[in-house]
């Protein structure tokens, strides 16, 4: 029980699946065609800036948008009986259950021309397209991470001593002020694990992009993943570049809350 | 004051976002039953569902799925639960350095971990003379899981009475009784979770596999993918729908047996 051996076999795990492809990744990152030691990735990676902000900025939408629907919606989780608390997040975890794949495709089926959001749209007199563009990948991203931003919130505010509350209450605070002063500044380490959740697969993840946006909504995994095959060196330029901008992220999350939240 | 009112608004706030996430699943569930290859209603017909067991290839991948999830998960927890104890017995610096390494594959994206496997498995196979395939997707599966079984054992162990061990021993049991029925029994709920969600993540996995699977290996994920590409075929919606059914049955299972634990200590107490 006292023993360190234990962990000998996941230390030499992680030097063999974690650290040795890492450093691989960023060996190819900084060598050319002809294998010899180069900038030329980064010069290329730098041609898609523009696929960086706009990931980035598909990233904050969808994340921002996660925030606001579910701050309130934990908090009323909160606010129901122990046994149905339960039940509603049950319901909220059932859909990450069904694969990733098929979640994106049930929106192909919903925004499609002539589908279900279109008809209902046409019955009401208004025509539009839903599908192949910016506003349904980031359907398709809250879709996917909503219950990422649920989760920890809930879990936070339901650990909120209700004491405290009473306390504040006692001594003359609306329940506006409890709000403000109590269980906002208590729930901030659940906003800051749950943002960190949802941004930085939505940031990086592929395929929602590819099949809910348009052409002009590539985003980073997507070109990292359709250069994979032909330039290796600068899709591991790009991955660095990703990393070091999550790495930032996290770093600035972290100056937020403490440590623990973001774990 | 006004608080049924906020009772009623809160029930329809949250009656949208159930109808938002669950809209899309319905939709897939009564197509799946459509006698049309469109999004046109043709009447009731269950032969999507006959296309669906007829296509080995997806069936094979739904296999190809559970086993992956099935062994990288119990391999991943195992891996983890003793790693999270031995590095409970190191001190500071060293410690903080390789819980960081190990969190280094929850942070980074599963694109980046994907492709720097890929580098790793292709390097490796160059030398060793072997492809990708069912293993190499194991193996990574069982890297990306490990980091999680340790995250969820790691707070048991610290709130885990340190003397229980030699309190153990002191009573008579040998070192693996000690270990296997004691240290292991209390840190269960967190190995359990640690399984859970590592199982979670494999089944789910589309990414990683994608670039560790090879020419010949398929999973759910990949098949599904390779799919889309050529077509959309309506049998995908068939078998939606009876992964929804699995899954509602599994939690109903998992909730009605919680319900049952909390009820007999409740007795207890």
């Amino acid at each position: 029980m006292k023993s360190k051996k234990l962990s000998i076999p996941y230390i030499i795990w992680m030097l063999i699946f974690t650290m040795i492809p890492l450093v691989m990744i960023f060996i190819s990152a900084f060598t050319n065609k002809n294998g010899s030691f180069s900038l030329e990735p980064f010069q290329k990676a730098f041609e898609h800036t523009g696929v960086f902000t706009k990931s980035l900025w598909i990233a904050f939408i969808s994340t921002l948008i996660c925030l606001v629907l579910a701050y309130p919606l934990a908090y009323m989780i909160t606010k129901m009986k122990r046994s149905t608390q339960r039940t509603v997040i049950m319901l909220m975890m059932i859909p990450m259950w069904m694969n990733f794949l098929l979640r994106i495709y049930a929106w192909i089926i919903l925004l499609q021309d002539n589908g279900p959001v279109d008809q209902v749209m046409s019955f009401f007199g208004i025509h539009g397209h839903y599908i192949n563009n910016t506003g349904a990948v980031i359907v398709g991203m809250v879709y996917e991470y909503l219950p990422f931003m649920v989760l920890p919130i809930y879990t936070v505010m339901s650990k909120i001593d209700g004491g405290l509350i009473e306390a504040a209450q006692d001594l003359g605070s609306n329940g506006f002020d409890v709000f403000r002063r109590i269980v906002f500044p208590l729930s901030i380490p659940g906003i800051i694990s749950g943002i960190t959740m949802v941004f930085v697969p939505s940031a990086s993840t592929f395929l929602v992009a590819q099949y809910l946006g348009g052409n002009d909504d590539k985003m980073i995994g997507d070109v990292i993943e359709s250069y994979f095959m032909t330039d290796q060196n600068m899709a591991s330029a790009l991955s660095l570049v990703l990393m070091v901008f999550i790495f930032v992220f996290l770093v600035i999350m972290n100056l937020f809350g403490d440590e623990e939240a973001i774990a | 004051m006004n608080s049924k009112k906020n009772g009623f608004l809160s029930k329809i706030y949250l009656a949208l976002i159930m109808f938002f996430l669950y809209a899309p699943i319905g939709v897939m569930i009564f197509f799946s039953f459509n006698n049309g290859r469109t999004i046109v209603w043709k009447g009731f017909s269950l032969k999507w569902y006959e296309a669906l067991f007829n296509d080995n290839r997806l069936m094979g991948a739904l296999v190809n799925t559970l086993l992956i999830a099935v062994l990288a998960s119990l391999f991943a927890t195992i891996l983890g639960t003793a790693a999270a104890i031995g590095i409970s017995n190191f001190k500071g610096k060293k410690r903080a350095v390789i819980q960081n390494i190990s969190n280094i594959s929850i942070i980074s994206p599963d694109i980046v971990m994907g492709m720097s496997l890929m580098l790793l498995f292709t390097f490796l196979g160059v030398i060793f003379n072997f492809q990708m395939g069912f293993v190499t997707v194991l193996l990574s599966h069982i890297s990306f899981c490990v980091p999680f079984v340790v995250l969820n054992v790691m707070p048991r162990i610290k709130r885990m009475d340190p003397n229980i061990y030699d309190a153990a021993l002191d009573l008579g049991c040998n070192q693996r009784q000690a270990f296997f029925k004691v240290v292991i029994h209390e840190l269960m709920p967190g190995i359990a979770s640690g399984f859970l969600i590592s199982f979670t993540y494999s089944l789910d996995d589309f990414i990683i596999t994608h670039f560790t699977q090879g020419t010949k290996f398929q999973n759910l994920s990949t098949e599904i993918y390779a799919m889309l590409k050529r077509e959309i075929p309506p049998k995908v919606n068939a078998l939606s729908a009876l992964l929804f059914l699995a899954i509602i049955i599994i939690m109903v299972i998992i909730n009605l047996r919680d319900r049952h634990e909390e009820k007999v200590k409740g007795e207890m107490k």
